[in-house]
């Protein structure tokens, strides 16, 4: 399984197994991973699970729908390697994926 | 004051489990009002995710948001329910033995004998947007509606968000303030493009500023913004002049008035309820669907209609004290195929 590690603002780094599959965000929820909201359990409809794309991965991930662009406006501090969790979907090419939660979700 | 509107029941939520909820009092004889803060009938269904798909429907594989709602009222049709959106319920008062009389925000008085609370997560609020330091000035110029155009008579009026309402009331109070600046993190809207294509024609005549970047934090003192910090696109800070800030980003649920209710909460968040009947602690007062609470509790759809079957039994002994109630099937039942028009 894809190791995905989740950095904190604070600098607090957390790798778990990430499901083929699923998405970042279910992946950190299921993990406990802290700063991740999910508030509309993962139908693109808030920006509370947030994350910046370490930028060596950009380009793997991919750049935001227009949707998901859409809900970012909605996102705290929203920067050009932001994303969604809810909408990042895990592949086996995801390995190593970093990703840091932001200091706070909107 | 204003008279009131009588019924039979009043739901305070027109979400699936609301809507539902009417079918079941309907085919007991009982005629229902609902209110909602929103401007449509549904809910979240309508609200959060009318595109998205839903596949634990019982009988119905596949459907959407807005596609269970449209449904939902196709089937309680027959009985006749009166909408009132945009409207929140302010106030419960017991007035009889059972009478409630109902207010909203919007000065409309109901009186009914039943209050069903079926108000999901709470009512739709504007949402507070993530700057620091922003309720200090919540009321006095940070404003999340407007309310009365005039009040932002020669001020400058900075405007941030990228749809609909940002857009509508850039164009609205372009007029009435003395500078309007538009702030958007991006040249993309998501407003009508008949909007933006006017907003940018106001830019192109120097009528209004628009500027890229976001908001950090506002400065100000006693209530009174002076300024807002704004990060470029670039990185830079830079402050946008202001004496009002209206935040336009989207919205949020909220339990609200709720907890002034009188009725007993669980974590200042549900409202609990018996399995029998699904009246909260306030006889008369029931809540179904995901703002209850009971052991075993799961925020399904399926599980609202089903409480909303069971709280009309018991919602019928309070409207209709003198009648006896047996239980019938739709199915086969001339009576209740002809409430449904039907038979």
């Amino acid at each position: 399984m894809p190791k995905i590690t989740f950095i904190d603002p604070d600098g607090t780094t957390r790798t778990v197994d990430g499901e083929l599959g699923s998405t970042v965000m279910e992946t950190a929820i299921k993990n406990n991973v802290p700063g991740i909201e999910a508030e509309c359990g993962g139908a693109c409809a808030c920006a509370t699970c947030h994350v910046y794309v370490d930028d060596a991965w950009r380009a793997t991930v991919g750049d935001p729908s227009p949707m998901e662009e859409d809900m970012l406006d909605f996102g705290y501090d929203v920067k050009p390697n932001s994303r969604l969790s809810c909408q990042i979907k895990v592949t086996a090419e995801f390995d190593g994926l970093i990703v840091r939660v932001p200091e706070r979700q909107a | 004051m204003t008279e009131p509107i009588k019924t039979d029941v009043l739901i305070i939520g027109a979400g699936p489990c609301g809507l539902f909820a009417v079918f079941e009092l309907g085919l007991l004889d009982m005629k229902v009002h609902l209110v909602d803060i929103l401007d449509k009938i549904g809910g979240q269904c309508a609200e959060l995710y009318p595109e998205k798909p839903i596949y634990d429907i019982p009988g119905i594989p596949y459907c959407t948001g807005q596609g269970l709602v449209d449904d939902l009222m196709k089937q309680i049709k027959p009985f006749g329910p009166q909408f009132h959106l945009q409207e929140m319920v302010e106030t419960i008062e017991k007035i009889g033995d059972p009478l409630f009389r109902v207010t909203t925000d919007q000065g409309k008085v109901f009186e009914c004998k039943v209050v069903v609370i079926a108000a999901g997560g709470g009512s739709f609020q504007p949402k507070r947007p993530p700057i620091q330091g922003i309720e200090a000035y919540e009321g006095t110029s940070v404003f999340y509606a407007v309310r009365k155009m005039e009040q932002f008579r020669g001020q400058r009026v900075l405007i941030v968000g990228g749809g609909d309402s940002a857009l509508d009331w850039t164009l609205n109070l372009a007029p009435v303030a003395s500078r309007l600046t538009l702030l958007h993190r991006r040249d993309q809207f998501r407003a009508a493009p008949d909007s933006v294509n006017k907003m940018m024609a106001l830019v192109n005549e120097k009528k209004i500023d628009f500027v890229l970047g976001q908001v950090t934090s506002l400065d100000g003192a006693n209530g009174q913004v002076t300024k807002a910090i704004v990060k470029g696109n670039d990185g830079a800070s830079f402050d946008v002049a202001c004496d009002a800030v209206l935040p336009f980003f989207g919205l949020t649920m909220k339990l609200g008035p709720v907890s002034n209710w009188g009725i007993a909460l669980k974590d200042n968040e549900y409202i609990p309820v018996n399995t029998e009947n699904f009246e909260s602690s306030v006889p008369g007062i029931f809540a179904i669907g995901d703002i209850n609470w009971y052991p075993g509790k799961l925020k399904l759809i399926l599980s609202g209609f089903h409480e909303g079957a069971l709280m009309s039994q018991k919602a019928h002994r309070y409207v209709h004290p003198d009648k006896k109630l047996t239980f019938q099937y739709t199915t086969s039942s001339t009576s209740l195929q002809k409430k449904l028009g039907v038979a």
